[in-house]
């Protein structure tokens, strides 16, 4: 490195460097300051960011200022001219295309060095080896569906040795989220600490009318709205299709028998704008408080990369509608949680060209660790849900008794593989690896 | 705390191989609902239909109920129960035609835990009982059909003849209803 090019590296970097080469008051108990910790910042750390809307594109512009360099983006969405005014890595000139293609060509010219990787594609579209190669993953989503489709991902690629986490295999999830005036961010540790399953509870449900209330006595224009898009809809079927929220067509339709049932009722304030957000359940979003949860997310990014600092435990809210207001405080993981309170079981299979499926329920219903009941017995194979067996349903029962007499192998459960079993004395379905103990069956 | 990369095995790379039996992962929806399934516990005068007993997430109720004004009759409802189950309620649709104070024309239904009033503690179950509630005390206060609650509060003898007629196959109040006696 030659004298300048020196001096302007210190320039850039002289305040990570200060935290991150010198021991401090506030740095984590067993932080040990070194110089290739901005190193694996800058080289060996791996980021995946969530979403290039509101919030990504404040992400990945504080990541790539922050040092990281190797950062991914997913979004499946294309740019609208509504987007511009706080998506600001987007011009006019981009509208219809690609959020992640958009925001990751726009750093990577724009801060030197900085390698993003955009994927136009939906989170859905990659499995688990896309995923394991992260070492961080930061969401800026709006939906709840996306949310837990991540965290159950996640928390089935942490990794068990004799029910003890092996942490290597634990990629931390930061999360944020913005409604207007109001924020939240989030760290999760799968496994350790609570979930977005464990907190469902925190999401609030989607404002819905009672439908008699709709349907008789509307008051607000809303339920005029709710109305068509719930009755007349579905009863005239105008293109033959559900609701595209983004087909102008779909929304002026809507918006003409709304305002007809507003004026039939007497109701006013019906317009085509909220027509578009009650039909496409839009919050208004403010850019401040997207800079602020983004700002937060990055920094819980930078010190679960570094260690320099312990990270937040692990819930913060935010509200700027009057006056500014913000609260940590530690979600608490539950304890039967749906997703994380799994921890795989392991059960040993002698022979599965032996076992019977009505053996293995006989093992679930018998075995002093089980003693299930009615177990409900389900699997996935070639990525598609299969019903083993299931006693307590009649039509599902009928159709599934001949699989009593199948074995694992006939059945096409192979080594390895999970189903899950349902029954009344858990509270939720477990999870069952099934591992054979003779794999080579061609022992003649 | 843990420290999650101490630099010496920081290497991820993406070439650390997959782990055998990629399998798909049940995603909490599905999970949660092979439980409710699983428990569905149904008062004698429920059945369910699984037209693909390897999809649980979509099936049809059939309600008989045997009391009320609606005991002779059969009445099948459909369930869809969609990826972000239990956050959200299943959507249901009453398949039958039924002159019904809270049930329309086109197979809508009023009950609160359907819209309003659900929460992820709720189950399958609840709604069925929800359900079958419906038949042994319809509802006038919250019509969706707003004759027929007219109906039933004015004159509940009329009310009966009402359903009864519709419940054979007919017209009642401008309306035509299949015949779903069981
Ligand atoms: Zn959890």
């Amino acid at each position: 490195m030659g004298e300048s090019a020196q001096d302007s590296y210190q320039k850039r970097w002289g305040h990570l460097r200060k935290v991150l080469e010198r021991q401090g008051p506030f740095g984590h108990p067993e932080f040990e300051p070194s110089p290739e910790i901005l190193e694996f910042v800058m080289n060996g750390c791996k980021i995946l960011v969530i979403g290039a809307g509101g919030l990504g594109c404040e992400l990945l512009k504080d990541l790539a200022l922050m040092g990281f360099k190797n950062i991914h983006v997913i979004d499946m969405d294309t740019i609208e001219l509504s987007n511009l005014n706080r998506q600001f890595l987007f011009r006019r000139k981009d509208i219809g295309m690609s959020k992640a293609e958009c925001a990751a060509a726009f750093i990577n010219s724009r801060v030197h060095g900085c390698q993003v990787t955009p994927h136009y594609k939906r989170i859905q579209d990659f499995d688990e080896s896309f995923y394991r190669q992260f070492h961080v993953i930061v969401c800026g989503l709006d939906s709840i569906v996306a949310r837990r489709w991540i965290n159950g991902m996640m928390i089935s690629m942490l990794q068990y040795d004799d029910g003890v986490l092996d942490q290597s295999s634990l990629i931390p999830i930061v999360d944020g989220g913005t409604e207007g005036f109001k924020g939240n961010a989030r760290v999760i540790m799968p496994g350790l600490t609570a979930c977005i399953e464990c907190t469902l509870d925190l999401y609030p449900p989607q404002i819905t009318y009672p439908l008699c209330t709709i349907a008789n006595t509307p008051r607000l224009p809303e339920h005029c709205i709710e109305y068509v898009k719930v009755v007349q809809w579905p009863k005239e079927n105008p293109w033959g299709s559900n609701i595209d929220g983004d087909d102008p067509q779909h929304i002026t339709w809507i918006y003409e028998k709304s305002a007809e049932r507003a004026l039939q009722f007497n109701i006013t304030g019906l317009s085509y704008r909220l027509v578009q957000g009650v039909v496409k359940n839009i919050i208004p979003a403010v850019a401040s408080t997207n800079a602020v949860i983004a700002a937060v997310c990055a920094t819980e990014v930078f010190k679960l990369a570094t260690s320099c600092c312990v990270p937040m435990n692990n819930y913060m809210v935010f509200n700027d509608v009057d006056g500014i207001y913000s609260y940590t405080y530690e979600a608490e993981k539950k304890s039967n949680c749906l997703a994380c309170s799994q921890v795989p079981q392991t059960l040993e299979i002698k022979d599965p060209s032996k076992m019977k499926l009505k053996d293995l329920i006989q093992v679930l219903c018998e075995s002093a660790s089980f003693q299930m009941r009615n177990p409900g017995l389900t699997t996935y194979i070639n990525g598609k849900n299969k019903t083993l067996y299931m006693s307590t349903i009649k039509s599902i029962e009928e159709r599934t008794r001949d699989n009593l007499n199948k074995t694992l192998t006939d059945l096409g459960l192979s080594d390895n593989c999970e189903i899950m079993v349902a029954d009344q004395t858990s509270p939720n379905t477990l999870i069952l690896k099934l591992k054979y103990l003779i794999e080579d069956v061609n022992m003649d | 705390m843990i420290k999650l990369f101490s630099l010496k095995q920081q290497k991820k790379d993406g070439e650390s191989s997959p782990r055998p039996g990629n399998q798909k992962k049940p995603s909490a929806a599905q999970l949660r609902i092979t439980k409710d399934i699983n428990e569905l516990n149904l008062p004698k005068t429920c059945s369910t239909e699984f037209p693909d007993p390897d999809d649980l997430l979509t099936f049809k109720l059939i309600i008989c109920p045997d009391e009320g004004f609606y005991r002779t009759g059969r009445f099948v409802f459909s369930f869809k129960v969609g990826p972000n189950y239990p956050h959200e309620p299943p959507k249901v649709k009453c398949e039958t035609q039924v002159y019904h104070p809270n049930i329309d024309q086109q197979g809508n239904v009023c009950l609160n835990i359907l819209r309003e009033d659900w929460k992820p503690v709720l189950t399958i179950n609840s709604i069925v009982y929800g359900l079958q509630y419906l038949f042994l005390e319809p509802n006038a206060e919250d019509p969706l059909n707003k004759e027929a609650a007219e109906v039933l509060t004015n004159n509940r003898r009329l009310f009966e003849q009402n359903v009864q007629k519709a419940m054979r196959g007919g017209q009642v109040g401008g309306l035509y209803f299949e015949r779903c006696l069981k």
